[in-house]
């Protein structure tokens, strides 16, 4: 199943750039099996399958889904909602849309298993408002298991109901974290809310909810059709299951592969990517979306799993590699980055409204060549001054990769200062 | 029920960003969705346990029905769906899609981020700022093109990208983006009046 000789496919990616998979070729390839024994089983045996799968969260956290699920509340009389976080927008991230807009019906099947099992009734799906078609493609879906009598008052002939909503974002990158998502949801701004208490507790309209990625839904439809057992021997014993991995940057082919969690990245680069655009060494490797710290081109030698990538001083993230060979600037990488968490900062926490900012100017003026002597330090002291004192992760996002650049390439940094242009001969226009 | 209430169907106003009338000064009119769009707009709410929730597809609706939400426009919405008009100001002023100026009949955001920048998307904005003659956040005198510098849009594997009212286009090159933009002016008759007068 996963011993594929063709990396750009596997049991997630089921289909290659270009294609895509209707009703009818999802059921050819045995559609619906997973949700047809779930159904046959009860509520809490699918959660004891998924909680021996041990899946985690593939959003980039990496928190056992089964164990997110056992916080709900067994006496709370009010509904239960599910909701599945599309809005990917985490720099390197490419994907969700890969699900929505290619296979809309392993993301929807693991939709139905997971709300059978927490026992919800609704089911939000909220994707990023730029997704336009993939917004279409899979509301279109939608509609074709409502006729197909898959979704609504009676899911396949069982008592189980569930209704899915497709609710369109409007280009907020913080509405992707969980509990912004949710007021996002609920019509307001897509501020972060303080917690305890839980969005499994009080989540949604105030009632107990789940918020789960795209890729895990996939992930739990796999362990339905497969097993708990034979979904953890695809990855590692406990960080199993197939992963999708992104490769963006200089690489000579990038877009999504698919391999055992745990992969290794040099295998990923150079076999799966085919190597370095010109052949030449690597500098710096995003390993997990913009926010995780960089690793420099000697750390390839790491495997793609929430504890190797941790134990390597990075992060997982959302196995989105973003690769920049020699002869790029890190100075002019970092302002990007740095460019985007001032932008996506919601405002509400003062470190990260005025520290983001501060990063970004800071950056931007040495990138710029207006550097000054100390400046590094600065970065590191501001940037430490953000992580950890917000309510929310995206601080400690913003503040992450400064800190990395700053440790692994401060040669160049001071270089960049030092001359009052850029070493490697940008001239960088104003935005 | 049948949730697919083709949210994205309303097509943006023929007349472009004129469609978007502007409340200040000039000719007062009562903004109204059109038939179409109040159907869209009914099922919505049948969808949410509150009419708050549907806030922010209905503030889409709007973009799209009128060209973009001038003070009048939120304040439509905010009688439609019964909730504080400072509650549809906090939530329109919040999200970047939801857009409070006129735009052109093409909107192009252009990828800045960190994929599409190892990928050449600065020499590609400069290329569309010099060709359409406007910077980030103008509009061609033409009313045709409006250009926005904007960050990730999850291409990052088929870098650099565009995205041009609700299409993506990507491994983008300069070449490429001429024959974009040729091929748009070839296919849409002139827009009627100016925009982007902000």
């Amino acid at each position: 199943m996963i011993a594929s000789t063709d990396p750009t496919r596997g049991a997630l990616l089921r289909c290659g750039p270009g294609e895509s998979i209707d009703l009818a070729r999802h059921r050819a390839l045995g559609g619906f099996n997973a949700l047809r024994k779930a159904l046959a089983m009860s509520p809490d045996a699918v959660r004891e399958q998924v909680k021996a799968a041990n899946i985690r969260g593939r959003g980039g956290a990496g928190f056992p889904a089964g164990m997110k699920w056992g916080f709900l509340p067994k006496d709370n009389p009010k509904p239960r909602y599910l909701v599945i976080n599309a809005d990917e927008g985490e720099p390197g991230t490419f994907k969700d849309r890969y699900f929505l807009e290619q296979d809309p019906f392993v993301l929807l099947e693991g939709v139905i298993i997971s709300a059978f099992a927490i026992g919800a009734h609704s089911a939000y799906i909220y994707v990023r408002g730029e997704f336009v078609r993939p917004i279409q493609r899979l509301e279109a879906a939608v509609e074709e298991l409502y006729r197909a009598g898959i979704l609504g008052r009676s899911v396949m002939g069982s008592p189980f109901a569930l209704d899915v909503v497709v609710h369109p974002g409007a280009g907020a990158y913080i509405c992707g974290e969980e509990s912004a998502l949710l007021e996002s949801i609920e019509g307001k701004p897509g501020r972060p809310r303080v917690k305890p208490p839980f969005p499994a507790v009080v989540g949604l309209f105030g009632c107990p909810t789940i918020i789960n990625n795209v890729e895990t839904m996939a992930c739990v439809r796999l362990v339905l059709e497969h097993g708990a057992e034979r979904f953890l021997a695809m990855g590692l014993p406990k960080d199993g299951g197939p992963k999708v991995y992104g490769l963006s940057g200089h690489v000579k082919r990038p877009g999504l592969y698919e391999g055992p969690m745990g992969l290794s990245l040099r295998t990923l680069i150079y076999e799966y990517g085919g190597g370095t655009i010109d052949d030449k060494p690597i500098k710096g490797i995003i390993p997990g979306g913009s926010s995780t710290p960089v690793l420099r081109g000697d750390q390839i030698d790491v495997n793609m799993d929430f504890d190797s990538v941790k134990a390597a001083g990075s992060m997982l993230g959302t196995a989105a590699v973003t690769v920049f060979t020699e002869g790029t600037c890190p100075v002019a990488v970092l302002t990007r980055i740095a460019r985007f968490y001032a932008h996506e900062s919601c405002g509400q926490c003062t470190p990260c409204r005025d520290g983001t900012g501060w990063l970004e100017r800071l950056v931007e003026s040495i990138e710029h060549g207006h550097g000054r002597p100390g400046d590094c330090d600065l970065l590191l002291s501001a940037a430490g001054q953000i992580l950890g004192n917000t309510i929310c992760a995206l601080g400690d996002a913003a503040a992450m990769p400064v800190i990395s650049f700053v440790q692994q390439f401060r040669d160049d940094f001071e270089e960049h200062i030092r001359r009052g242009a850029c070493p490697y001969g940008n001239k960088p226009e104003a935005h | 029920m049948f949730p697919n209430l083709d949210l994205f169907g309303t097509c943006y106003p023929e007349s472009g960003p004129a469609g978007g009338r502007d409340d200040r000064g000039g000719e007062q009119m009562t903004l109204a969705f059109s038939s179409e769009t109040e159907g869209r707009f009914q099922k919505l709410l049948a969808r949410y346990p509150n009419r708050q929730a549907a806030l922010i597809p209905t503030l889409i609706l709007a973009v799209r029905e009128f060209g973009y939400l001038s003070r009048e426009a939120m304040a439509y919405v905010a009688q439609r769906l019964e909730v504080p008009h400072a509650q549809v100001l906090s939530t329109a002023t919040f999200y970047t899609l939801l857009h409070k100026r006129p735009l052109g009949r093409h909107h192009i955001q252009v990828c800045m981020n960190v994929a599409c920048y190892l990928k050449g998307a600065d020499h590609l904005a400069h290329h569309l700022r010099e060709r359409l003659g406007i910077g980030f956040g103008e509009v061609t005198s033409d009313g045709m093109f409006s250009l926005e510098g904007v960050q990730c849009l999850a291409a990052c594997g088929t870098a650099p990208a565009i995205q041009i009212n609700d299409d993506y286009h990507e491994d983008m090159t300069p070449a490429k983006v001429d024959a974009l933009l040729d091929q748009l002016r070839r296919t849409s008759a002139p827009a009627p009046t100016q925009g982007g007068d902000q």
